[in-house]
């Protein structure tokens, strides 16, 4: 432990209100914490520059999973445990569950929400492929008001994101029409439990006759922040799963793919596996789906 | 300079707490130093290992990674509050049974990580107490002497309480 508890003020407004209007007095100043799974290993490692902490735990306006008719909506401090406890949402949209059930052992789970995976911003976040896959869109809130961007636009660089200094993120909305869609969610790493992503690649597709009419590529790892691939996507939409489309989807991927080296490998490595999960996935669209 | 600390309330192990520290301090800390109570162990201090877990409102946590002020109001439940009345918890007494305790530094948070699996889930397959356990390293069992063990406290073996009585001090 090389962090100083008494170099941190930390408080907790208990409200999301509150809270708002604290990051909205003095802006940038305040930082939020919610799980702390992140944070904390920071302070431990004596790494958090943050002095001021605003404390998100425990306020119910960001835990939540909501049903409606045409979304889910899932508050930003929903854990990944409760994530995985949700019934209808992982029948409906089972790559989030799948994806919750990596992030780290059950102790971790029962902390780590969403939101500060996405506002985190590694580019291995586990949650990030199946959310690109699935088309989500993100809530931001101040006493400004609320405005709802895509995920697929929500990091702009290395660790940086479209939130305002005054901004937390409030729930993640995703769409519910994937029911008849393909989906696919796989991470390649050293250990299933406990270890970072080396890549992921989340996917959906709707084949109609024979033909992609819809596809969505979301992956980790595979740039400096989560990201779709536009390119390999274009190179797949509106045609039959062919040879030669899978071999224009991963020269695509290849292309556009602007993974980092760092500890846990390499950039060339990560291009490869994910050129390999694309057609993994592409090769399961030809197989018919079972009734 | 501590004029600034917050009073914390805690319940741990079926007790009222109170206690004046620093909002940032860990949980971890504040059981052991503030509470003394030094069955919880910081193994990695970043959530790796789960040597400190235990459960606050009956989720298993990483105490290390908890700052206090998040636990304001909380039910702390830690490996001291297994035992009742001088009676081994029966998940203490397959450890001790099977083998499942050797250097003893894992232990503590393996037994609140075993305690909460079971109380969600009685008789969990192999699997399943892999995945339980999966957050909480051992270096000296192999974990299968573990793994055994819960399954015994599952199976709720009546021999095993008998030949207890000598290993319990
Ligand atoms: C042992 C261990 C294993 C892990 N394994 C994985 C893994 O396999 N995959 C993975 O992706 N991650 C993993 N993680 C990382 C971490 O658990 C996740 O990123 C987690 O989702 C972070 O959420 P949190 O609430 O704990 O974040 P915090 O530490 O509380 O916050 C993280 C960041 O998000 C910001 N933030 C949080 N909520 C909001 C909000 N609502 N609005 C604005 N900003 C916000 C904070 O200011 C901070 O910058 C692991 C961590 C540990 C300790
Ligand atoms: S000491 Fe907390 S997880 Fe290792
Ligand atoms: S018994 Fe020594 S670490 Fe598990």
């Amino acid at each position: 432990m090389r962090g100083n508890p008494e170099a941190h003020e930390l408080v907790a407004p208990g409200s999301l209100a509150a809270v708002l209007a604290l990051l909205a007095e003095s802006p940038g100043e305040w930082m939020p914490i919610a799980g702390g799974t992140e944070l904390m290993v920071a302070h431990a490692a004596g790494r958090l520059d943050a002095k001021k902490l605003v404390s998100l735990w425990g306020i119910a306006d960001l835990r939540f999973i909501e049903t409606r008719p045409e979304s889910f909506v899932i508050g930003a401090g929903t854990t990944f445990g409760d994530l995985r406890a949700h019934a209808d949402l992982a029948a409906e949209l089972p790559l989030i569950a799948r994806a919750a059930s990596w992030i780290g052992a059950i102790a971790n789970q029962n902390r780590a929400t969403i939101g500060g995976n996405l506002v985190n911003g590694s580019p291995a976040a586990d949650s990030s492929p199946a959310l690109l896959a699935y088309d989500a869109e993100v809530e931001l809130i101040s006493v400004r008001g609320t405005r709802r961007v895509a995920y697929s636009g929500f990091h702009t660089a290395y660790k940086r994101n479209v939130l305002a200094p005054d901004e937390l993120l409030r729930a993640i909305h995703l769409p519910r029409r994937f029911a008849r869609h393909r989906q696919y969610l796989r991470k390649v790493g050293p250990r299933r439990a406990m270890a970072i992503a080396k890549v992921a690649l989340g996917a959906t597709a709707r084949v109609e006759n024979g033909v992609v009419s819809e596809i969505r590529l979301g992956a980790a790892s595979l740039a400096p922040f989560p990201t779709r691939l536009h390119r390999a996507e274009a190179a797949v939409q509106g045609r039959r799963v062919t040879g030669e489309t899978i071999e224009a989807a991963r020269s695509a991927l290849l292309a556009e793919a602007r993974p980092i080296d760092d500890i846990r490998s390499t950039a060339e490595y990560r291009r490869r596996v994910g050129a390999n999960l694309l057609q993994e996935f592409l090769l399961e669209l030809r197989v018919e789906p079972r009734p | 300079m501590n004029n600034g600390w917050p009073t914390i309330h805690l319940t741990v192990n079926g007790q009222s707490r109170a206690i004046r520290t620093p909002a940032m301090k860990r949980l971890l800390d504040v059981l052991r130093e503030d509470l003394r109570l030094t069955g919880t162990k910081e193994g990695c201090g970043e959530g790796e290992c789960g040597s400190c877990s235990v459960r606050m409102n009956g989720e298993l946590v990483n105490s290390c990674l908890v700052p206090v002020l998040q636990a304001e109001g909380a039910e702390i439940e830690t490996v001291e509050g297994l035992a009742r009345n001088g009676e081994l918890h029966p998940l203490q007494k397959a450890f001790l049974e099977c083998g499942g305790a050797q250097c003893g530094i894992c232990t503590p948070g393996m037994l609140m990580a075993a305690t909460h699996l079971l109380a969600r889930n009685p008789h969990p397959d192999l699997a399943e107490i892999r995945e339980g356990l999966a957050g909480n390293l051992c270096r000296c069992t192999g974990f299968i002497r573990i793994f055994e063990s819960v399954i015994a406290a599952a199976a709720g073996s009546t021999q095993m309480r008998g030949e207890q009585a000598g290993h319990a001090r």
